[in-house]
């Protein structure tokens, strides 16, 4: 079992507040995700669960033990590094058996546990070499290993595929991945890649400027973002926000005559929300939108970037918003040109804009 | 601006032939992509254009004349670096401004002020000109970098993997940003990246790198749909195409290792063993389909999902939009879009039908 | 008791730091690896001082066993210093002693009296002071120039054989000084240079260019090439880039290196006592060669050192921090 739980954790460099007081449960072989922008203190966060950095204020449990102050080494988690920090007067099999060396394991178990780790990250041929020869991916399997050997509770991983190049990443992380899945250890994983977020995590805690801005699965924070900073962040490109103002059921976007109907439902608890303010947000994805010549909205094209399986259409409504809508490849548009599109209902989501919170409406209970 | 052309450039490092025998031509007003792995030669090639590195053989030549005698200045390129291109101690008014001030140019401060700030407006840097460079984010500061090669209107824009070290979200605005300057500009750009997307979203052209040779050039859609080798065709689309050995039983294809017999398209006659790629996004989930696989994984990514199918020893990525309720270990039908298969010799350097 | 591991160290930690680093055990062991470290200095120190109160003391108080530590300060060791004195004939005795009582004497005349002698000129020590400033402060600037030069090439160019060179250089300081005294001499005194300003000068400039040299260019690769490159891209010639970007950014290894240069050049003995007599001389050999005028006059000596030990603390004390970078150049690579 391995349960990690954060209590009001919290980390102050001098007056700079690092992580502001954090909340979070991690439940037993979970695969969760810190994800955010650089210097979000999703790194901090995990130093601190590793005990490789202090904290402020606050307590981490795990397995409903206190082990805020305990020695790094005595918390039975294991922390791979973004730059590998493998041994390099090393060779591959000392570099996984030193964890095991150091605690006084004895040689016949050392092996043993060597012998299954190199399978199961099939570096077995790899056991005799240095790890300055071998590439960045055989490197990070090597250091995945070294982990692996002890056994931990837990794993905590800060960005392992960052110094790869794009393509290996795609296939160490399908890779890690499927270790977790074979293995169910309680893993967190700290990336500034909402891909790779969305990819690996079972759930995804979405940091920025220090605070948890949500904590939720990959459809949650993809299709019920808690605020305009989620909606942004996760996706590629993020959700298209744009400003307007709600008139007569209907959300009038600056610009060329642009009014977007809002649904019936949506009506009450938009009023309800934005409590006499008539600002809105309405935020939809780029797969939301499509091109129709009886679209309701209109724009001209800025840009066109070609995806191999798609192309993605960036469409300038007015002099600040820009809208990125994804459509078939085979479709060519040119520069400047005038285009229309329709939105799709169910995905439309609406934000306060003085308070950045996504709006909501009651679910209809089935 | 100017076109840029490579003739049979050959450059050799000590244990290492960088580059060998390239040759490409880049239009005025084009943007072009060179795109490669690490190692593949593409920063070399772009300080052989500058004149930063000497080549051993070959010629580069702009608008119709060699400039191989050239130095770099006298060349008239503008360079970005992927890092340490901003002077840290300097303002950014003053970074922008440095290359202006350079000796070769005889330009009087007033003028320089313009042209500065014009190419701040451009870059939506105008508010951060009084500000130290060391006081800026990563956006910012890349965004200062291409605001010193803009500042000095060249012949042609060398870019060194400007975007790799920002943050993805950051990545993404600027390549969007970028690509709508160079189109408005038009300016003659040659940008290196090992980022296949970047490639393939901004560039009117691309020419594939690999250990110091040219393998395939052409337009992004010539790369992705017409891929000459497996190399390339791996290189482009993510997720990576699926590259499998097949052979031909009773008149199908047969993919080794596995249970997938896939029916000859027309006009297909490839050897007995050969590779056979599909991409993921032409493996599609249906009720009624020809093939079957286990989940074995599960990559959701909002907008589309990532599914792992494996049939015997062999696992295939399929691609499909949106969410999925599919669980791992479930059984998975699906087609294969005939039409969209490559072939490929067993060497993975050719492609056949 | 508060137990460290239950409650932590009863304070909000806002340092970046490890969690063992502030446990109470940590802290204790740090504090006392603090305490030996101080007492190790004050040990090491201890010459100093020793020196420092010799040159305060009266002969008396040196000679005497067991050392005195608390003593009556006295000016005789500087007034030793800076003066060459004569004993005082017999017949003169009473006169000095009169004009003593009569405050006709200044204080150096006086503190001299009470040893038996009386002043007659200033003594070399403070021409050697000026030979040693001369002589170290231009084979500083020297070295250091050249080796600025000299680095960057070696950093920035293809220089044929450039590792063969490179080692050729470091192999110069492996030579005891000693043992090329005696060609030197010769092919000095061939050339007119013994006993020269200019010989010594460029003695050290020579021998100081293979450590400005090496430590330079651990400095120069530092600085990321592309700062160059670009203003080359930007029309800025060789020249100007050196001086517009490298130089700035070389300033805190160009400070280290003129440190230790400094350092070699100003104490440097055995060169200067084979190669100077008396024009050139510098203060190193001339303090040691105090001995024998009379006995030995330690307050002298130790007033001497003290002396010549002034300048260099004060530039060290000046550029100190760019010393520490110095000292730890090039041992981590980002």
């Amino acid at each position: 079992m391995a349960e990690i739980e954060l209590k009001k954790v919290e980390k102050q460099f001098g007056d700079f507040h690092a992580v502001k007081p954090l909340d979070l449960k991690i439940n037993d072989g979970e695969f969760i995700v810190l994800l955010g922008p650089s210097g979000c203190g999703k790194t901090t966060t995990l130093r601190m669960i590793s005990g490789l950095e202090t904290v402020s204020g606050g307590d981490i449990l795990l397995d409903e033990r206190k082990i805020t102050w305990l020695h790094p080494s005595e918390r039975d988690i294991a922390f791979v590094f973004q730059l590998y920090a493998l041994y390099p007067h090393l060779s591959v099999r000392q570099n996984i058996a030193f964890p095991l060396q150091a605690e006084g394991e004895s040689r016949d178990l050392i092996n043993k546990r060597v012998d299954e780790v190199v399978d199961v990250l099939r570096i077995r041929h790899l056991l005799n070499a240095r790890p300055g020869k071998l590439s960045g991916g055989d490197q990070q399997r090597v250091a995945l290993a070294r982990a692996l050997v002890r056994r931990p509770k837990a794993f905590l991983m800060d960005e392992p595929l960052g110094a790869l190049d794009a393509d290996f990443r795609e296939s160490m992380r399908a890779e890690i991945k499927q270790l977790h899945i074979d293995q169910h250890a309680t893993t967190v994983y700290v990336t500034h890649d909402q891909i790779e977020a969305m990819a690996m995590g079972d759930r995804i805690v979405v940091m920025s400027e220090a605070v948890l801005q949500q904590a939720g699965s990959p459809e949650e924070v993809y299709y019920k973002p808690a605020n305009l900073f989620v909606a942004n962040f996760i996706g590629s490109p993020g959700m298209n926000l744009i400003n307007g103002k709600i008139s007569e059921g209907k959300v009038v976007m600056p610009g060329i005559d642009n009014r977007y109907t809002i649904p019936n439902d949506w009506l009450d608890p938009l009023h309800e929300d934005l409590n006499g303010s008539t600002d809105l947000i309405i935020g939809f994805r780029p797969e939301c939108a499509h091109l129709s010549t009886e679209g309701d909205l209109v724009g001209t094209v800025y840009a066109v970037d070609l995806h191999g399986a798609y192309t993605m259409l960036h469409i300038n409504m007015n002099e600040h918003d820009i809208v990125h809508i994804r459509e078939d490849r085979m479709v060519k548009h040119a520069l400047g040109e005038n285009v229309r599109f329709n939105l799709d209902k169910d995905m439309v989501r609406y934000f306060n804009p003085k308070t950045e919170n996504a709006i909501y409406r009651r679910e209809v209970v089935q | 601006m100017s076109d840029v052309e490579l003739r049979k450039i050959t450059k050799e490092f000590p244990r290492v032939k960088a580059l060998d025998d390239v040759s490409f031509d880049v239009k005025d007003g084009e943007f072009f992509v060179l795109l490669g792995p690490t190692g593949a030669g593409k920063t070399t090639t772009l300080r052989v254009i500058a004149g930063l590195t000497k080549q051993e053989e070959g010629s580069v030549i702009f608008d119709g004349d060699p400039v191989d005698e050239l130095t770099p200045a006298d060349r008239d390129v503008a360079f970005v670096f992927q890092q340490y291109s901003l002077y840290p101690t300097m303002s950014v008014y003053d970074n922008l401004a440095f290359p202006l001030r350079s000796p070769m140019r005889n330009l009087d401060e007033a003028e320089i002020k313009r042209m500065v700030e014009q190419a701040a407006e451009i870059l939506r840097i105008s508010p951060l000109l009084e500000r130290k460079c060391a006081h800026l984010s990563g956006g910012e500061m890349q965004r200062v970098s291409l605001g010193r090669a803009l500042v000095r209107e060249p012949r042609i824009y060398l870019m060194d993997e400007p975007l790799s070290n920002l943050d993805a979200k950051l990545r993404e605005a600027l390549r969007v940003e970028l690509q709508h300057i160079q189109k408005t500009q038009a300016s003659t750009t040659l940008f290196v990246t090992h980022d296949q997307i970047e490639a393939l979203t901004m560039a009117d052209r691309i020419a594939v790198l690999d250990r110091g040779r040219i393998i395939q050039i052409g337009t992004p859609d010539d790369i992705y749909d017409r891929p000459a080798t497996t190399f390339v065709a791996q290189l482009v689309g993510t997720p990576r195409i699926n590259l499998v050995k097949a052979g031909r039983e009773n008149g199908r294809l047969s993919v080794k290792d596995s249970s997938l017999h896939i029916s000859l398209p027309r006009g297909w006659d490839p050897p007995s063993e050969f590779l056979l790629g599909i991409r993921p996004e032409d493996i599609k989930p249906d009720n009624e389909g020809e093939f079957e696989g286990v989940l074995t994984l599960l990559e959701p990514l909002g907008v589309e999902t990532i599914l792992h199918l494996t049939s015997g020893e062999q696992t295939l990525l399929s691609l499909i939009p949106g969410m999925t309720s599919f669980k791992i270990g479930e059984t998975i039908k699906f087609n294969i879009t005939q039409e969209r298969l490559y072939c490929f010799n067993t060497d993975g350097n050719s492609l056949l039908c | 008791m508060s137990n460290f591991r239950e409650d932590g160290p009863g304070y909000p930690v806002t340092e970046a730091t490890r969690v063992d680093k502030v446990s109470p055990e940590s802290r204790i062991l740090g504090k006392m690896r603090a305490l030996i470290v101080a007492i190790i200095a004050i040990v090491m120190l201890i010459p100093v001082f020793v020196m420092i109160m010799t040159s305060f003391k009266a002969r008396s108080d040196i000679v005497s066993v067991p050392p005195t530590v608390v003593f009556k300060p006295s000016l005789e060791g500087f007034v030793f210093l800076f003066t060459e004195r004569a004993v005082v004939a017999k017949a003169r005795q009473a006169d000095f002693k009169a004009a003593a009582e009569t405050g006709e004497l200044n204080i150096i005349e006086r503190v001299a009296f009470e040893a038996g002698q009386e002043v007659t000129g200033p003594s070399d020590y403070v021409t050697r002071l000026k030979n040693s400033l001369i002589i170290a402060g231009l084979s500083t600037i020297f070295s250091v120039s050249l080796g600025l030069f000299a680095a960057y090439a070696f950093s920035r160019f293809d220089v044929l054989g450039k590792d063969d060179l490179l080692f050729f250089i470091l192999s110069t300081r492996m030579l005891p000084a000693v043992v090329v005294t005696i060609p030197l001499f010769l092919m000095f005194r061939q050339l007119n240079l013994n006993d020269t300003h200019i010989g010594m000068v460029l003695l050290y400039t020579v021998f100081n260019l293979s450590l400005a040299t090496w430590l330079l260019k651990g400095f120069i690769d530092e600085i990321p090439i592309e700062y160059e490159e670009a203003a080359l891209v930007d029309g800025y010639s060789r020249w100007q880039t050196f001086h517009k970007i490298v130089l700035p950014q070389a300033v805190t290894g160009i400070a280290a290196t003129t440190v230790f240069c400094l350092i070699f050049a100003w104490n440097e003995y055995a060169f200067a006592l084979m190669l100077t007599s008396e024009n050139a001389r510098t203060a190193p050999p001339s303090i040691a060669t105090m001995l024998g005028r009379g006995g030995i006059e330690w307050s002298a000596i130790a007033a001497g050192s003290l002396g010549f030990l002034i300048p260099v603390v004060i530039v060290v004390f000046a550029l100190r921090n760019y010393l520490l970078r110095g000292v730890t150049f090039g041992a981590v690579r980002k």
